[in-house]
């Protein structure tokens, strides 16, 4: 992984595992702990752009809890962020699929924490304008622009051709120049 | 780093973070996938890891082992699904504090030894016999578990001890009454064996 502007925070309490990409020489799997804390942050990301704050934290529990669920079966040589991402992207097409079926009414108030003040950085704005593309150039610009996927990657997910997947994150991006320029300057 | 990145600025919220991993530990736990739970406690012999498998404690492991390599090796021997997730700790966090603190005496977990086999595992499950506050000699322990002449395996066991602390090798002494080896170091059972004297 080279999505090297997100910090590798871990919630306090976290031990502190080696640098990425040592290797452990034994021929086995890092704890599942390394995976939430190398890539949680960044998932997160990826979620929020897909979906508004609370579907997002849905779709992240979802998707992480399936990836613990199959994290014993992952090939060792497997690229574990476009992993995750790929889980994501399909959790949070089912969170918009129940949306759809089951639409939350106006006014009803999320259960759990999420979405009461938790503190966020004044972009709320701008997640909102990215939530406003059409899916693919959402999807696009959120698997290559926010969790560093190359195309080709990007491509599996959504399917279509590596070329497909950058034209729709450019116009993706475009849009979104377009429709949230000044504070995106900033 | 790429060329639009200004737009998307990271966000770590480090708060929904841990709420969001908190969730995890507890569906993990529920839906049978959380194979090796773990935390760390501090201690008077500096921080302590503990690891537990649905069937009860797996692992102690100081400091000095490295907790990150050990978390390694558990996620190679047991399972990768290791979560940090302290719930499952909580009653062996409550006793090593009381334990510490001079209270108690003798530890109430279920343990797991599946990391343990043969005759490291029955020298192993031979030293809770020694009482608190007691110390033996390895060839004493060899003849407890009917191998007088075992004395240097007996060692061994207690050098490989996966659960210091708990399981009392630090009990275990060389004949002449010094101290002898320890996983977590000679002072760590140097201050466990001048707890469990003052107590």
């Amino acid at each position: 992984m080279t999505a090297g502007y997100i910090p590798r925070t871990a919630p306090a309490g976290h031990l502190t595992f080696r640098s990425e990409g040592a290797s452990t020489g034994h021929g086995h799997k890092h704890p599942f702990e390394r995976v939430v804390a190398d890539h949680g942050a960044t998932v997160l990301r990826v979620c929020r752009v897909l979906l508004a704050d609370h579907d997002a934290d849905d779709a992240w529990s979802e998707a992480f809890l399936a990836a613990m669920r199959a994290y014993p079966d992952l090939p060792e040589a497997a690229n574990v962020e476009a992993w995750l991402v790929t889980i994501a992207h399909r959790k949070a097409i089912d969170v918009l699929r129940a949306r759809r079926r089951h639409p939350v009414p106006v006014g009803e108030i999320p259960d759990g924490p999420a979405g009461l003040g938790v503190p966020r950085e004044d972009d709320s704005g701008l997640w909102q304008a990215v939530r406003e593309l059409p899916d693919k150039q959402r999807q696009a610009v959120a698997y290559h622009y926010v969790a560093d996927l190359p195309y080709a990657e990007v491509a599996q997910i959504l399917g279509g051709t590596a070329e497909a997947a950058r034209r729709a994150a450019a116009d993706g991006i475009r849009n979104l120049r377009k429709n949230y320029p000044a504070e995106a300057q900033a | 780093m790429n060329e639009h990145s200004d737009l998307f600025p990271a966000s770590a919220e480090p708060d929904t973070l841990a709420r969001l991993h908190r969730r995890l530990e507890d569906a993990a736990e529920r839906e049978g996938l959380l194979d090796v739970a773990y935390r760390t406690v501090d201690s008077p012999v500096g921080p302590l890891l503990l690891a537990a498998t649905p069937r009860g404690l797996v692992r102690v492991a100081y400091g000095i082992e490295g907790h990150d390599r050990v978390l390694e090796t558990l996620a190679g021997s047991l399972s990768p699904r290791v979560l940090l997730a302290p719930r499952r700790l909580d009653a062996a966090a409550r006793e090593l504090e009381e334990y510490f603190g001079g209270q108690r005496r003798a530890f109430d977990l279920p343990l797991d030894r599946s990391l343990s086999s043969g005759f490291r595992l029955l020298v192993q499950q031979s030293l809770p016999s020694i009482g608190y506050g007691q110390t033996r000699s390895y060839r004493e322990v060899a003849e407890l578990v009917g191998n007088p002449k075992a004395v240097r395996a007996v060692g061994t066991a207690c050098a490989t001890n996966p659960l210091p602390v708990v399981v009392p090798c630090h009990r275990v002494l060389k004949a002449d009454g010094t101290p002898g080896g320890y996983v977590g170091g000679p002072d760590a059972k140097l201050t466990l064996l001048d707890l469990e004297a003052a107590a």
